[in-house]
């Protein structure tokens, strides 16, 4: 049993704390925003100047000068505040968000990651990525365990250009939620179905199992949505 | 009396010479001035550089300008998979491309417009976007030393605007126009109205006027009117 990009999604909601400011990054990171805890106030960020991104507006109701780092429409949350670049990337470079939730292509053991440049992408774009992973506390990356040809995405040493260096703090993949330790990748949960060896077996860095590992609890559905598969 | 006000974008744009380096505000379609885009395509300007934190989607204002091969050089931090002028100059090696993470683009514009002589960023460490550049250590940590950006034309979009040259901006527009005000040698916003001065209170003004040479009130270009584009960004 896997998790869906939604269920990655899902379990990523369940550890962001009430009064955290966070900025999701595109692909399964932005479907977080879905699954936030309604009793928690969390103020989402987007780099092109808002703090507070509300839901999707309802169709007809777009406002054309609002929308977020997707470039797609955007509501308001309440307490938003709307601001320039500067001021942005003051957030998000000086540590004053508390998590980013990026999209990863490789994970190394020491923490290095890689998300802006496929490897043979013909024109290179960078956007915020490496500012957001210099300046967050807490970078949690979101992907699959395992790329489309089978392979780890949870490496030795990135092949892919890197983004940053030594600045991952958690994994979260459709198998299991591993730590970057100061030593040791530390596997916390796997995926029911599984077992500690065979996440091991599917990852390239060497894995420590943490003392209270237990499997990830993620329901099957939710509103109807597809968690686990 | 001060009148900042031009009579349409044509004017706006004569200025602009061959070779110049023209900054453009914008994230998406939001913010930026696209009637000014248009008014320069207009006039033919060629081998311009371009500073701006994309290279445009679909096929008018910023990506009009690399369909008719105007553009020489872009620093931009996001020429995204969409920008299909862009990319089909650049995989011809026609433009060249200066690659800057955003938080970097904007402090080098920012280092331009408030008469700094760079700084050191964290941002690109480790990365093959550090090649080349000068390494420090402060406190423990790695930075690059980047350089400012100045332009001889900054082209800014705004909400409204009075005849000081005193902007105002609505949703998400402010993005790089605040910033890229004050990185120019002239500088010019497209506003949606110009307003009587006192209209808006001073608490109120985004941009004051000091940074603004000239501003022209024209409406929203049509393609940035309906819905933006659904680029993705990292």
């Amino acid at each position: 049993m896997m998790l869906t990009r939604d269920g990655i999604a899902y379990r990523i909601a369940r550890d962001l704390p009430e009064g955290g400011y966070v900025n999701l990054g595109v692909g399964i990171p932005i479907l977080v925003a879905n699954y936030l805890d309604p009793g928690k106030e969390i103020f989402i960020h987007s780099e092109n100047g808002i703090l507070g991104v509300g839901p999707k507006p309802a169709r007809g109701q777009e406002d054309p000068d609002l929308i977020s780092a997707g470039k797609g429409f955007c509501t308001l949350a309440l307490g938003a505040s709307l601001f320039d670049q500067t001021l942005s990337f003051a957030m998000m470079r000086g540590g004053h968000l508390s998590h980013a939730v990026l999209g990863a292509i490789e994970v190394a053991a020491n923490g290095d990651f890689a998300n802006w440049r496929v490897p043979g992408q013909a024109v290179p774009g960078v956007g915020g990525a490496m500012d957001l992973a210099v300046g967050a506390p807490n970078i949690f990356v979101a992907m699959s365990h395992l790329t489309n040809k089978g392979k780890p995405k949870i490496v030795n040493t990135c092949s892919a250009p890197l983004t940053a260096r030594g600045c991952v703090k958690r994994i979260y993949t459709d198998l299991a939620i591993i730590d970057v330790g100061t030593d040791a990748l530390v596997l916390r949960e796997f995926m029911p179905g599984h077992d500690p060896s065979g996440i091991r077996a599917k990852t390239e860095a060497e894995l420590t199992i943490a003392a209270d590992c237990r499997e990830i609890d993620v329901p099957e559905t939710f509103n109807g949505v597809p968690l686990r598969q | 009396m001060i009148d900042k006000t031009l009579a349409d974008c044509k004017q706006a744009v004569a200025p602009v010479f061959d070779g110049a380096t023209v900054m453009f505000g914008g994230f998406g379609n939001v913010g930026m001035p696209g009637q000014l885009m248009e008014a320069l395509l207009l006039q033919g300007t060629r081998d311009l550089t371009v500073i701006s934190n994309g290279a445009g989607s679909g096929d008018f204002a910023l990506a009009a300008l690399f369909r008719e091969r105007r553009v020489r050089k872009l620093i931009a931090s996001f020429p995204a998979p969409t920008s299909k002028h862009f990319r089909e100059c650049y995989l011809k090696g026609e433009v060249e491309l200066e690659l800057v993470p955003q938080g970097t683009l904007v402090d080098r514009i920012r280092a331009g417009g408030s008469g700094l002589g760079g700084f050191y960023a964290p941002a690109g460490v480790g990365t093959e976007l550090a090649a080349g550049k000068e390494t420090r250590v402060i406190n423990g940590r790695e930075y690059l030393f980047e350089l400012p950006l100045h332009a001889d034309f900054v082209f800014l979009k705004a909400h409204r605007g009075d005849r000081f040259g005193n902007l105002c901006y609505r949703g998400t527009m402010r993005n790089f126009n605040m910033v890229m005000a004050t990185a120019g040698k002239l500088v010019v916003a497209e506003v949606e109205e110009i307003v009587p001065a006192g209209s808006f209170s001073p608490e109120s003004v985004h941009t004051p006027g000091i940074f603004v040479d000239h501003l022209v009130q024209v409406a929203r270009h049509p393609g940035l009117a309906d819905k933006p584009s659904e680029e993705t960004a990292p």
